[in-house]
Parts: structure tokens; sequence; C-alpha cells
């Protein structure tokens, strides 16, 4: 379907020197760990977004896949010994499952509704993470999880890492560039616009919203899989109903319906703490004070305002160019 | 080819359709006619699936469409276009034309899509014009082609619209109209639902006049053209004389 145009590798082009350029300069575990939790989020932003900016579903309960996808592997790896590669089409596989059956009802909803359902999931996932101690290891969290190793015996260092949790990033990206450009995308777009016209044009709305509900929790596991065996520690907090908004808040920062506004997103939510540790106690209203600026000044998200920008100078230059009008 | 026995549809406890018996034969176009709220787009979802919980029996092609979604009665050969258009306005033409032809990209049968496109194109050369523009922008008359080039995307063999002549002006009326007389022609089965009751009548071979989800008057065009009733009711005070300056 997609022809690989010049003007679509471009993007991609650049995204691998970045990526791989910084991989071979930095040389700072804890630059490293920043870098791969980027790329972790910018996979749960970019899952995010197919269910909200492309089939316009809102879920305010996302982290609630995330985290299914890093205790199940948790569980398989630290308790029962299975290898983690082993363990992730599992916890690929029990989040798909839960997104099935919470979304066919949850999906019959729509607008505020819809947000308060997935809501309500996003909660219960969080209380059975912290009180179903026995298994999941209660609020003080699960400790021991292996770290990934590759044929079995060398373990990955910080460095591999990142290049590991950038290499499924470029996947994700490709595979819902893929899916964007492709006849399903176009009928998630239809949703969006209108559920009720694409009913009545004869798109099975109920199953493709499921489909896509089911593909993006699945996309989130694998970032909690990610997360679980870099950090070696996970506790509830880490995928709590905070963690939910902050997915849907990268998602709108970057720019719903845009693949590369979601990794947009996604780093400047995960860099801005960091960089606005120098605030002190006054670091979440700073943090609160950007978003909204970008929301005020760039209601489309930063990536559609920045193109916009871009076009205004362009066609203003042109103008100077031709003296003449 | 289209047979509906006894149908009763309900929005809660309103009977918005109070058991309705109509049909329509292979090639024909027949028209439905009736005031706002008579329960003409009532049957026409029922018919489309998009309607749950209706009572009765409709058939078409001799097979029941009790118990099926949307995207199963398309694949049958049943295609909407529905009321007010509601084609996809930040979408392309094209994007909306194939959106039509969902059920046949899935099934693989991707050169009649493209020998339906070309169709299409060929019915509304505007469309072609316009294809990569946001059907948003399109003029009226020209997003009710849309709204029907994407039913057609289809291939339906029968086509139900829901006023398709709605907020248009006279001349565009006919352009419609005409389009549909063509493509009758072609062989495919309409019904056509309208107030615009006399242009409906001109073009169609029968009509069912609906008053609160019911048929009070059957018979061909030109008898219900001719019939008392039907001129005082809804042929006197007709879109047609509004612009035309007799009213
Ligand atoms: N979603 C709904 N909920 C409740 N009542 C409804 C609903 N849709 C339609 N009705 C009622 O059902 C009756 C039939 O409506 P319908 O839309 O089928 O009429 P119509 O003949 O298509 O009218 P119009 O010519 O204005 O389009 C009306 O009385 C209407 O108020
Ligand atoms: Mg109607």
């Amino acid at each position: 379907m997609v022809r690989p145009s010049l003007h679509n590798l471009v993007p991609y082009a650049f995204f691998v020197v970045l990526v791989g350029s910084a991989g071979l300069w930095v040389d700072n575990p804890y630059y490293f760990q920043i870098l791969s939790m980027i790329g972790i989020h910018a996979l749960l932003a970019l899952a995010l977004n197919l269910l909200m900016g492309y089939a316009g579903q809102i879920s305010l309960g996302h982290a609630a896949f995330y985290g299914i996808g890093a205790y199940a592997s948790a569980l398989l790896s630290a308790r029962y010994g299975l290898s983690p590669w082993l363990a992730l089409p599992c916890a690929m596989l029990a989040a798909g499952l839960v997104a099935l059956v919470v979304g066919y009802p949850t999906l019959k909803l729509s607008g505020y509704y819809l947000g308060m359902g997935t809501l309500g999931i996003g909660m219960i996932v969080f209380i059975v993470f912290r009180e179903w101690s026995s298994v999941t290891g209660g609020a003080s969290g699960f400790v021991g999880i292996p770290p990934l190793g590759l044929g079995g015996r060398a373990l990955l260092d910080v460095r591999s890492y990142y290049f590991l949790v950038w290499a499924v990033v470029l996947l994700a990206l490709c595979g819902s560039q893929r899916l964007i450009r492709s006849r399903v995308g176009r009928a998630l777009r239809s949703i969006h616009d209108s559920e009720a016209a694409a009913r009545a044009v004869g798109i099975p709305t109920s199953r493709l919203k499921l489909q896509v509900f089911v593909l993006s929790a699945v996309m989130s596991a694998v970032a909690g899989f990610l997360y679980a065996h870099m950090v070696g520690f996970i506790s509830p907090d880490t995928f709590s109903f905070i963690v939910s908004v902050k997915l849907v808040t990268m998602v709108v920062i970057g720019g719903m319906a845009s693949i590369w506004g979601a990794l947009l997103g996604a780093a400047l939510l995960t860099l801005l703490p960091e960089v606005l540790h120098a605030f002190a106690e006054f670091e979440m209203v700073v943090y609160g004070l950007i978003l909204m600026t970008v929301m005020i000044f760039l209601p489309q998200g930063l990536t559609r305002g920045i193109l916009d920008i871009y076009a205004l100078r362009r066609r203003q230059s042109e103008r100077a160019a031709r003296p003449a009008d | 080819m289209l047979r509906i026995r006894n149908l009763k549809c309900f929005y809660g406890r309103i009977q918005a359709v109070k058991g309705v018996s109509l049909s329509v034969e292979a090639g024909e176009m027949v028209t439905l006619i009736g005031a706002n709220g008579s329960g003409k787009s009532t049957l026409l979802q029922s018919i489309c699936g998009l309607m749950n919980g209706w009572q009765g029996d409709i058939r078409f092609e001799d097979r029941s469409l009790k118990g099926l979604d949307p995207p199963r009665i398309v694949r049958r050969g049943i295609s909407l276009v529905p009321e007010g258009r509601q084609i996809f306005p930040p979408l392309s033409v094209r994007d909306n034309l194939d959106l039509g032809a969902y059920t046949l990209h899935r099934q693989g049968r991707k050169q009649e899509v493209r020998e339906t496109l070309e169709r299409v194109l060929t019915l509304f050369p505007v469309l072609r014009e316009r294809a990569r523009q946001a059907a948003g922008t399109l003029s009226g008359g020209e997003q009710q082609m849309l709204a029907i080039g994407r039913a057609l995307m289809a291939r339906p063999r029968l086509l139900l619209l829901d006023e398709p002549s709605m907020g248009l002006a006279p001349k565009l009326v006919s352009r419609i109209l005409g389009t549909l007389v063509t493509l009758r022609e072609e062989g495919l089965t309409i019904l056509l639902v309208e107030q615009n009751a006399r242009a409906a009548l001109q073009v169609a071979d029968r009509g069912y006049v609906f008053e609160t989800g019911q048929v009070v008057l059957q018979g061909s065009a030109g008898e219900l053209l001719e019939d008392e009733d039907v001129k005082r009711a809804y042929l006197g005070r007709d879109y047609g004389d509004f612009y035309d300056g007799k009213a």
C-alpha cells in the first residue's frame, strides 16, 4: 500500500541518525536511563495515539496495560524462572486479553463516558497491583526482576538496552505508519470523524475500535516489559492514574494523529521533570505552566504548530521574494 | 427484491413505524414520500441494520435481514445514502469514496474497486477534479454527489437514498434525480425517500405515501401525481414552487 517515497523516508533517516549518534556519543548510565525512558514513553504514546489520535477513542487508564505487561513479565521471569523473552509474548497476550474483555463493553461508550470507563479500568488494575500482595508484592513493589540477556548469557549493558528500546520504537513507528495509511487507518479516521456515518457506510466500527484498543494495549505491554527488565523493580505507583494522564498529555502536547508528535510529546514530558529539578518545590508549577502555554499557543500540539509556523514563514518569504504583488 | 412485512420500530416507548408493508421489485425505482417525522428515515435505518429491535419481516432477495449488522447488509448488496449526506469532512474526496468500498477491499476485490471508482468518477466528473480536496470543502450539491458515489462504491444492487434533494437548488435536484434515472436504466434498484414529492414522483415508477408511521396510500407514480389528497398534502407547496416564486 505505502510506497516508500523519499519524502516519507527523510524523518526516518533523521530519527535513525539522531538515535544512533546519541547512542554512540553518550557515555553516562544515568543519561542512557533517561533516553531509554523516553523511548518507553514514546512507545506508550504511539500506542495511545493510535487509539486517541486516529480512532478518536480516549483512554484514561492506559497505564493499566503498561502495568500488566510489566507485572506479567516480572512474575513469569522472576518467580517462575521463565526466560524474559518467553515472558514477553505471555505479557502481551495477558494485556491483549484484558483489553479484549474490558474493551468490549467499554468501547460501546463514547466521549466523557468512555473516559470514565477507562479511568475505572485503570483504577481497578492499580488496586489489584497494590492489594494482591502475595503475587505483586503490594505497595512496596516487586523486586528482583532479571535483566535481559541475549543468547542466554551476556546481559545487556545500558547502551545496548538503549538501542534495544529504540529499535522497538522504530518498529512501532513503522508499524503505526503502515497501519494509518492503510484501508484500516482510513476507516479509523472515519470513526473519529463520525461514528454514525461510518456505521451507515457499513464500516464495522465496533470491531475496529476493539481491535485498535487491543493493539494499543499490547504495545503498552511491550513498554511495560522493557521498563520492568530495565529497572529491575516495579511498584504500583509507576502505573497509577497520574501516569495514564501523563500519557494522554504526551499525545495531546505532541499533536494528536501524528506519530512523530507522539515521539516529541514523550521526549518533552520525560525530559521536562529532569530539567525542572532546579526549580525544586516549584517543579510542578513550572511544569504545568509550560503545558498550559503550549496548549494555548499551539492547541493542535507541537508538531502541527511547528509545521504551521514553518509553512507561514515560507509563505511570507515567498511573498517577500515577489515584490510585484 | 426487497419485501417488508408488518414492520414496527420503536424508540423506547415511542413507536415510529407502525406496521408497514412494502416491496420493491428488481429494476424498479420506488419512492417513499411523507411529512417530517413520519418515520421514513427510521424505515431505511431498519433495512440497513442501523436500528436495533425492529419487529416484523424484512427480506432482501428472499433472505431475511433480521439480526444482521450494517457491514453484513452492505455485503448483501444494500447501500444507504444517509440523510444529511454524512460524508467525512476532514477526509479527502478520494478517501471518502474508498471508505464506501471498505467491504470490497476487505475481500480483496481490488479490480472491482478500481472499476467502480472509474464508473463513479465518470458519473460525477466533479469528484475527479476534487479527488484530493477535503470533502468538507465541497459545495452542498457536490457533497450529495459524493455521498451517492460513496454508496455506489460498495457495488450495491439496491440503493437507498434518504432525502438527497434536501437543501439543494432545483437545478441540482434535477441533476441528482437525473443521475438516479441513469443508474436505474443501468439496472440498479432504487428506494428513494423524499419530501420533495413532485420531483420524486416524476422520476419514480411507484410510490408510497407515509403518514405517522403508516402507509396511507400507494400506487404508480402517475396515479399519485394525480391524486387529490396527495396534491393537497404534498404537491401544493413544494420546494420547487418556492424557488419558482409560485408559492
Ligand atoms: N433517536 C430517536 N429517539 C427518539 N425518537 C426518535 C429518534 N429518531 C426519530 N425519532 C422519532 O421517530 C419519528 C420518525 O422519525 P424519522 O426520522 O424516521 O422521520 P422522517 O420521516 O425521516 O422525518 P424527516 O422527513 O424529518 O427526516 C419521529 O417522531 C421522531 O421524533
Ligand atoms: Mg428523515
